[in-house]
């Protein structure tokens, strides 16, 4: 049976992991090889990690560290964050990611969608899109969310998907950092149009909250950073009640 | 000693990491002619057609068919191992290695393509490549084309997904795995560190 996956995201600036755990047996909470190691033998499924370095070295700095996560832990994990090119893509695949994620890129040039999924194949491609209540419909936000779009959320993971998305990443704006738990309709609405895997994201707090997206939302996958980071949750114990519940997990020893 | 086919821009990187944590030597290998012996393992990233092409045009098609038949070890991972048949839906037209009967198929039926994630396996029982792997052992798949299992000899585990598919291929010194064991955490360490070992 496929499981379903629980992933931590994780934020690097300048190769350093912000807003991470501060655990005991941690020597650098920084390090993102360290955070990696940490999150692999605590059974996460895979993880994202989100490059928000704004400096011009930025492509060099995330290229080697890719490389040292990749050559860290035997899980996949997802590199997003400022990809603009499929020759960024290729540069973060090299280095070992296994998917990369794009947003606002998306959105601007869809075309890369396609262009990426050609080259490395869908399943390394994920559209990340950030999503928020307007009135009657969702809308995407680009820009870490600093940006409106005139998209609707749910039609752009329709064309996302139709233009060779392999993966859809829903952060909902409206649920993200309220730990009030995922956003169950525009996730339904979304898993129930498109025929990809969807990462639900924003507003996990407990884990009755990821029960609920996997069981009434129909996702695939959960995604979480500070809960996780600050150990609010373990991930073993998360899957420990998901498991509780009939949703099938990977436990690991 | 293990031979790495690079084919044309797939993610090597992973692969050799992990044949490196577990203590084996590994090297690249982008023409035939640099071959200096050991066994041989081709990696899975990209599309059939494109592989296939790149096989053919570098030699390594007919390299390595003549390697697997005089008996060298040979793992093949997720594309990798599809190359190893006779064709494949995602590439009308196009031949395979020819090293395994059968044709790739997309996924039939209802449930979403890719098929991307930990999914169980079932070993059959005496083969080396799963030395040490349990049944319902999971590993990490993405890939959207299978070959479907029919109950042939070769297969030495499947996995559901919709259907009965092959996860594991074992036929004397031909191996290979539909996912991806340099992703799959310890079972999937455990089985190329079984492959090192053969």
């Amino acid at each position: 049976m496929l499981a379903k996956r629980v992933i931590p995201c994780l934020d690097v600036d300048a190769g350093r992991v912000v807003k991470g755990t501060n655990f005991v047996n941690l020597v650098d909470a920084g390090d993102p090889v360290e955070q990696a190691k940490y999150y692999d033998d605590e059974g996460a499924d895979e993880l994202v990690f989100l490059d928000i370095t704004a400096t011009a070295d930025r492509r060099a700095i995330l290229i080697e560290m890719v490389k040292q996560v990749a050559a860290a832990i035997h899980v996949p994990f997802t590199v997003g964050g400022g990809v603009r090119t499929v020759d960024d893509m290729r540069d973060i695949l090299r280095a070992g990611a296994d998917k990369i994620s794009i947003n606002s890129a998306a959105v601007a040039y869809p075309e890369l969608i396609a262009a990426g999924a050609r080259a490395f194949g869908s399943q390394c491609v994920v559209v990340a899109i950030d999503a928020k209540w307007h009135s009657d419909h969702w809308r995407v936000y680009t820009h870490g969310g600093r940006r409106a779009t005139e998209l609707d959320a749910v039609e752009w993971a329709l064309e996302a998907e139709q233009r060779g998305a392999g993966e859809l990443l829903v952060t909902s704006m409206d649920r993200d950092g309220t730990k009030d738990g995922f956003d169950v309709p525009l996730l339904r609405a979304i898993t129930e149009r498109v025929n990809i895997p969807v990462i639900a994201s924003g507003g996990a707090g407990k884990p009755e909250h990821f029960i609920e997206a996997i069981q009434n939302a129909g996702v695939d996958a959960v995604l979480a950073a500070s809960l996780f980071h600050f150990r609010q949750l373990r991930i073993r114990d998360l899957k420990e009640a998901m498991k509780h519940h009939g949703i099938p997990v990977r436990t690991v020893s | 000693m293990i031979s790495v086919i690079d084919y044309n821009g797939g993610n090597l990187f992973s692969v050799l990491k992990a044949l490196d944590a577990l203590g084996a030597q590994a090297e690249v290998l982008i023409a035939p002619e640099q071959y200096r012996g050991g066994k041989l393992l081709i990696p899975g990233v990209g599309a059939f057609g494109d592989a296939m092409h790149h096989l053919r045009r570098t030699g390594f098609d007919t390299f390595l068919r003549e390697q697997v038949q005089a008996g060298m070890p040979l793992l093949g991972i997720c594309l990798g191992m599809q190359l190893l048949f006779a064709a494949s839906e995602e590439a009308p037209g196009e031949t395979g290695l020819q090293l395994l009967p059968g044709e790739v198929q997309r996924f039939r039926g209802a449930l979403k393509v890719p098929h991307m994630g930990w999914n169980q396996i079932e070993p059959r029982p005496q083969r080396r490549i799963l030395k040490g792997v349990e049944p319902g052992d999971y590993v990490y798949f993405a890939h959207s084309f299978c070959v479907p299992a029919t109950g042939q000899p070769f297969e030495a585990a499947t996995c559901d997904y919709g259907q009965t598919f092959v996860a594991v291929v074992e036929q004397e010194n031909l191996f290979a795995v539909q996912f991806h064991p340099e992703k799959s955490h310890r079972v999937g360490m455990r089985i190329l560190r079984n492959f090192i070992e053969l």
